[in-house]
C-alpha cells in the first residue's frame, strides 16, 4: 500500500506531511492581524470567501518568527470545520511512500519534538512526518 | 420508491410533531371535535401509506388506532384517560418505527399487541369500522405549497448569496473608484438590488416559526408532571415568533432541560403548594418575542425559586468559594451560583433531570451560540429564567471601525450611541490610572481599543470616538477607537478556537475588499479589560486577592463625602458598615473620649475632634475592620467615588492619611488604618473563646468566620477549654452551658415558640449582636 507524501520546506529543513491532510497550497499576501492571540497566530486571510488563520510554522515549531514578507507559501488544511493556512518555506514536491512510519529514535530540537509524527522514507531520503495538528496547536496547548 | 418511502418518513415525522401538542389539548378536553379530527386523521394516513409500502406491523398498530378513534368519533367510547393513554402509547411506537425504518435500525415487535390491547381496554363493545367518516374528514385537507429541502442544500445556497454580496461589495468599490457611465451604475444598482432580495429570501428559507420548538413542550410538560406526580398548567406564548433554524435546533436542548428543571425541582407537588398557600396547579408559561435582532425566549413557573443560601453552601462545601468569598455574595449572585459546575440543588437525583447536565452546561450552550441566560428567582414565589439569543448566526449589522490602521467590527446591537472625545459633553478623567467617560450626566468607565489589543496607546490629545456599548447582559462602557468608518451588514463566520481562545472576538467577516475582519466581543473585551459586568461577577471574585497584588492600578471604591468641618473627605467603601442617624444626646464624652451609642452598643467616635457635635442629630459611618467597630461622624455624602492609588502622603500620620485628586479638586483620605489603631486600640486586646460544636460541618465552615470576624478564638466545644459563649443548635442538649453564655442555632427561619430565644442561623445581624453583647459585657 503506498501514500502520497507532500514535500515542504519548513524553517529550513525538508520535511513531509501526508498528503491527504492537505486541501490546497496557495500564495499569501496581506495578513489581518489578531492582537492578543497567541504567537504562532500570524495573523487572517481570505481565501474566496473563507478565512483562514494563518498559522506560522516558525513560532509553532519555538523557532522564532518567520521572517519573510510579502508573497509567501501556504498549504490549506482544515481541522475541526476551520480552515487554517501553514506558512512553509516552499513547496517542494509530491512523493509516494511505503506507508511506514519509524519512530523517531534521536532527540530533536524544542517544537521538533512535540510535531513530529515518525520518520518516512521518500525518495532515498530519510524525512520527518510532520503533525499538522500539533502545528496548529502551537507552544501554548502543549504546556497546558 | 426510496424517495418515495423517504417522502413518507418526513412526512410522518413532521406530523408527529404537530400533533404531540393536540393529544395533550385533546385529553384535556375530550369533547373537543378538532383536535380528535386531527389525531384522527394522522393515524388513518399512516395506515393509508403502510398499506402502500408493506410494513405490516406500523398498519396494525394505526389501524388499532384508527378504529378507537374512529368509534370517540362516532360516539360508542369517550375519550377516558385510559383509552388516551392508549392511543398516545401507539402513536409514540409509530415514531419509534418510522425512526428505525430511516436509520435502519429494528424495534422489538413483542410489545406490539399489548399496545393494542391496551386501547381496547376500557371499552370492550364491538368496534364495527368506520371507513366512510375518515373519507369525508380528509376531504377538507388541502396541503400547503411546499417542497422538502435538505439544509444541507440550503446552507450552500446561502454561502453562495455570501459570495455574491461580497462580489457585488467590490464591484462597488471599483466602480466608485474609475469614472463610469451613468447607464453602467444603472445597471449595477439594479444587479445590487436584486441580489439583496435573494439574499433576503434565502436568509428567510432558513427561518421557522418557534413553534416547531414548542410543539413538543406540552407532551413533555404533561409526561413528566403524571410521572412526578404534580400538577402543572403549561401556557406557550409567541410561537409566531421566527428564528433561524439552526438556531432552533440549538435551543432545543437547553430549552427542555430548563422546563424538565422547572418541573422536577421549581415547581412543589400538590401538598407542599396547598401549604405555602398556592393554588394546587402549578402555572409554567413559556413564551418568545423578538427584541431587536435578539430572540427572548422565558421560562417562569411559580414554584419554589432558587434556594441561594443552600446553593451557596453547597458551594463552599464543594471548593467552589471559601466561606469568606460567600459573605461577599450578594443575593443575586448566590442565585447566579446555580450556573456553576457541579451544584445542581436537588436534594436527590431524580431520572427527571439527573444531575449529570446542570446549569452549567445550559449556560455554556446558550453562551456558544452567542445568547446570554438571564435568572431572576423569587424565593417561594417562582423562577424566570430568559434565554436572549440572536436571530440568526450568519448575518450582523455591525459598525466598522479602525484602530492603529486596522479594521475591527462591532456588533450594532451592542451600540448604544457614538460620541466624538472633543465633544463639549464629553470628559475624560483619569482615576488611579483608570479612565473615566462623563458623557452628559453618566459615568462610565472607558476602555481604548487599542490599549485592550495592544496594538497602540491612548491618545490622550488626540481627537477620539467613544462608542458607547452596551453588551448583553452587563453594564456600559465606553470604547475609544481612532475612526468610525461605517454601518455594514456583516456575514459573519466562526473564527478558529485559537483565535476565539483570546476572549475578544465573536468571529470574522470580510470586509468589502475581501479582507478578513475580526469581529468586538464587547462583552469579551470588557471581561479582559477588567470591566465589571453583572455576569462575571462571581467569577471576579473569586480572581479578586490575585487581582489586588498584582495589579497597581487597582481601583478602590470609596465614598466622598463632606466632613463635619466642611471639607471634602473620601473613605475606603469596604471598611464602612452603613450610615446612621444619631441623637446630639446619645453622644458622650466619656472615660477620656468621645463615645457614641447605637442600638445598644457603644462605639468610639472619631471625625469631630475632641468636642460633640452640635445640632439635634448627627450622621455617623459605622465602621467595621473585621474586629473592631467605631463611629465616624460626617456632614453628608456626595458620591460613590473610584479610589486610585496615586495618594500624596500626609507629612504626620493621623485622621487623615493624605490627599488625592478626585475630579480635579484635592481631597482628603481617611486612613482608617489610623483610626482603628487610634480608638479601638482596647477591644482588640484579650480574645474572648467561642466554643463551636466541631462536628457540625455548617458550623465549622459557615459560622466560624464570622464569629473568628467579630473578635473570637474558636475551640471545639465538648472538650472542656473555657469558653465565654458556646454556640449550640436549638434543640441539642445544653451540657456545654456552665462556660459561659450559650447562643442557640436554630435552622428553621420562624422559631419553635415566642421564648425559644434561639437565632436563625443566618440572622447575621442577630448573631453578631449577641456576639458582641458578651463582648461588651466583659468589658464593662
Amino acid at each position: 500500500m503506498s501514500e502520497l507524501l507532500l514535500i515542504i520546506t519548513l524553517a529550513g529543513e525538508r520535511v513531509a506531511i501526508l498528503a491527504a491532510d492537505v486541501e490546497s497550497v496557495v500564495e499569501i499576501e496581506g495578513l489581518t492581524p489578531v492582537p492578543r492571540a497567541p504567537a504562532h497566530v500570524a495573523g487572517l486571510s481570505a481565501l474566496r470567501s473563507r478565512v483562514l488563520t494563518v498559522i506560522d510554522c516558525f513560532a509553532s515549531l519555538e523557532l522564532g518568527c518567520a521572517q519573510a514578507s510579502g508573497i509567501r507559501e501556504a498549504i490549506v488544511i482544515e481541522a475541526d470545520g476551520h480552515p487554517y493556512a501553514l506558512l512553509v518555506d516552499s513547496v517542494e514536491d509530491v512523493l509516494e511512500y511505503s506507508g511506514e512510519v519509524r519512530p523517531v529514535r534521536t532527540a530533536l530540537e524544542g517544537g521538533w519534538r512535540r510535531a513530529a509524527r515518525g520518520m518516512v522514507e521518500a525518495g532515498g531520503d530519510l524525512l520527518l512526518l510532520i503533525d499538522t495538528s500539533a502545528l496548529l496547536a502551537g507552544p501554548i496547548a502543549q504546556a497546558a | 420508491m426510496d424517495d418515495l418511502l423517504n417522502e413518507f418518513i418526513a412526512e410522518s415525522r413532521e406530523m408527529l410533531e404537530a400533533i404531540g401538542g393536540e393529544i395533550v389539548a385533546w385529553e384535556a378536553a375530550p369533547g373537543d371535535r378538532a383536535r380528535l379530527d386531527e389525531i384522527f386523521r394522522f393515524v388513518h394516513t399512516v395506515k393509508g401509506n403502510c398499506g402502500f409500502f408493506d410494513l405490516p406491523r406500523l398498519e396494525a398498530l394505526s389501524h388499532a388506532a384508527e378504529d378507537v378513534l374512529a368509534d370517540v368519533r362516532a360516539g360508542r367510547r369517550s375519550a377516558d384517560p385510559a383509552l388516551v393513554s392508549g392511543v398516545l402509547a401507539v402513536i409514540d411506537r409509530i415514531g419509534d418505527l418510522v425512526q428505525a425504518l430511516e436509520s435502519g435500525a429494528s424495534v422489538s415487535s413483542a410489545d406490539d399487541e399489548l399496545l393494542i390491547a391496551a386501547l381496547h381496554r376500557s371499552g370492550g363493545r364491538e368496534r364495527p369500522a368506520a371507513q366512510a367518516v375518515a373519507a369525508a374528514a380528509l376531504d377538507h385537507r388541502r396541503p400547503m405549497r411546499s417542497i422538502r429541502l435538505s439544509v444541507d442544500l440550503l446552507d450552500r445556497m446561502m454561502s453562495g448569496v455570501s459570495d455574491m454580496v461580497l462580489a457585488r461589495n467590490e464591484l462597488s468599490r471599483r466602480l466608485r473608484e474609475a469614472p463610469t457611465d451613468v447607464a453602467v451604475e444603472a445597471a449595477f444598482e439594479r444587479l445590487s438590488a436584486c441580489i439583496a432580495e435573494m439574499r433576503d429570501g434565502i436568509t428567510r428559507t432558513r427561518m421557522q416559526r418557534i413553534d416547531n420548538l414548542f410543539a413538543s413542550l406540552p407532551r413533555l410538560v404533561r409526561d413528566l408532571s403524571a410521572e412526578l406526580d404534580k400538577q402543572v398548567a403549561l401556557e406557550v406564548d409567541g410561537g409566531d415568533v421566527e428564528l433561524d433554524r439552526e438556531m432552533i435546533e440549538m435551543i432545543r436542548d437547553p430549552l427542555t432541560h430548563i422546563v424538565r428543571n422547572a418541573i422536577d425541582h421549581g415547581i412543589e407537588g400538590p401538598a407542599e403548594r396547598a401549604e405555602a398557600g398556592k393554588p394546587a396547579v402549578g402555572a409554567l408559561r413559556v413564551s418568545a418575542r423578538q427584541s431587536g435582532n435578539q430572540i427572548l425566549i422565558e421560562v417562569a413557573d411559580d414554584g419554589r425559586g432558587i434556594d441561594g443560601d443552600k446553593l451557596l453552601r453547597k458551594a463552599i462545601a464543594n471548593g467552589v468559594l471559601t466561606s469568606d468569598q460567600g459573605d461577599r455574595l450578594s443575593s443575586a449572585q448566590r442565585t447566579a451560583l446555580i450556573f456553576e459546575a457541579g451544584l445542581s440543588t436537588a436534594r436527590e437525583v431524580t431520572a427527571i433531570s439527573g444531575r449529570g447536565v446542570g446549569m452549567d452546561v445550559v449556560r455554556a450552550n446558550v453562551e456558544r451560540i452567542g445568547g446570554v441566560v438571564d435568572l431572576e428567582s423569587k424565593p417561594g414565589q417562582g423562577l424566570r429564567l430568559t434565554l436572549r439569543v440572536p436571530l440568526t448566526l450568519t448575518i450582523i449589522p455591525a459598525l466598522t471601525v479602525s484602530v492603529a490602521g486596522q479594521n475591527y467590527a462591532i456588533p450594532r446591537s451592542a451600540i448604544e450611541e457614538i460620541v466624538r472625545s472633543k465633544n463639549g459633553s464629553v470628559r475624560i478623567e483619569t482615576l488611579g490610572g483608570a479612565r473615566v467617560a462623563s458623557i452628559r450626566d453618566k459615568r462610565i468607565p472607558l476602555l481604548s481599543l487599542g490599549e485592550v489589543l495592544g496594538t497602540s496607546a491612548f491618545a490622550e490629545a488626540a481627537e477620539q470616538c467613544l462608542i458607547v456599548l452596551k453588551p448583553a447582559g452587563g453594564d456600559v462602557y465606553a470604547l475609544a477607537v481612532d475612526v468610525v468608518h461605517d454601518h455594514e451588514e456583516l456575514v459573519v463566520k466562526p473564527a478558529a478556537p485559537v483565535v476565539m481562545a483570546t476572549g475578544l472576538y465573536a468571529g470574522t467577516t470580510l470586509a468589502d475588499d475581501g479582507s478578513p475582519i475580526l469581529l468586538i466581543d464587547p462583552s469579551g473585551l470588557a471581561a479582559c479589560a477588567g470591566v465589571t459586568l453583572d455576569q462575571n461577577e462571581i467569577e471576579k471574585l473569586k480572581d479578586k486577592p490575585a487581582a489586588m497584588s498584582e495589579a497597581p492600578r487597582e481601583q478602590v471604591p470609596a465614598l466622598l463625602f463632606h466632613g463635619l468641618d466642611g471639607t471634602k473627605r473620601v473613605i475606603r467603601l469596604a471598611v464602612v458598615e452603613r450610615i446612621e442617624d444619631v441623637a446630639a444626646g446619645a453622644i458622650k464624652l466619656s472615660a477620656g473620649r468621645l463615645r457614641v451609642a447605637i442600638g445598644g452598643t457603644i462605639l468610639p467616635l472619631a471625625g469631630c475632634g475632641d468636642a460633640p457635635p452640635k445640632g439635634p442629630s448627627v450622621r455617623v459611618l459605622r465602621l467595621a475592620d473585621g474586629v473592631n467597630e467605631l463611629a465616624y461622624a460626617f456632614g453628608d455624602v456626595i458620591d460613590l467615588v473610584a479610589l486610585g492609588t496615586d495618594l500624596q502622603p500626609a507629612d504626620v500620620p493621623g485622621e487623615v492619611g493624605g490627599v488625592t485628586l478626585i475630579d480635579g479638586e484635592q481631597v482628603e483620605v481617611v486612613d482608617s488604618y489610623w483610626l482603628f489603631g487610634a480608638h479601638a486600640r482596647d477591644a482588640a486586646a484579650g480574645k474572648l473563646v467561642c466554643a463551636i460544636p466541631a462536628d457540625d460541618p455548617w458550623m465549622a465552615n459557615i459560622l466560624r468566620p464570622i464569629v473568628e470576624s467579630a473578635g473570637y478564638a474558636v475551640v471545639p466545644a465538648g472538650t472542656g477549654a473555657l469558653a465565654d459563649i458556646v454556640i449550640a443548635s436549638a434543640g441539642e442538649g445544653t451540657e456545654a452551658a456552665g462556660a459561659g453564655e450559650v447562643i442557640r442555632i436554630r435552622s428553621s427561619l420562624e422559631p419553635a415558640d415566642d421564648n425559644d430565644g434561639s437565632i436563625y442561623r443566618y440572622d447575621r445581624a442577630a448573631l453578631l449582636s449577641a456576639l458582641s453583647r458578651r463582648a461588651q459585657g466583659r468589658k464593662g
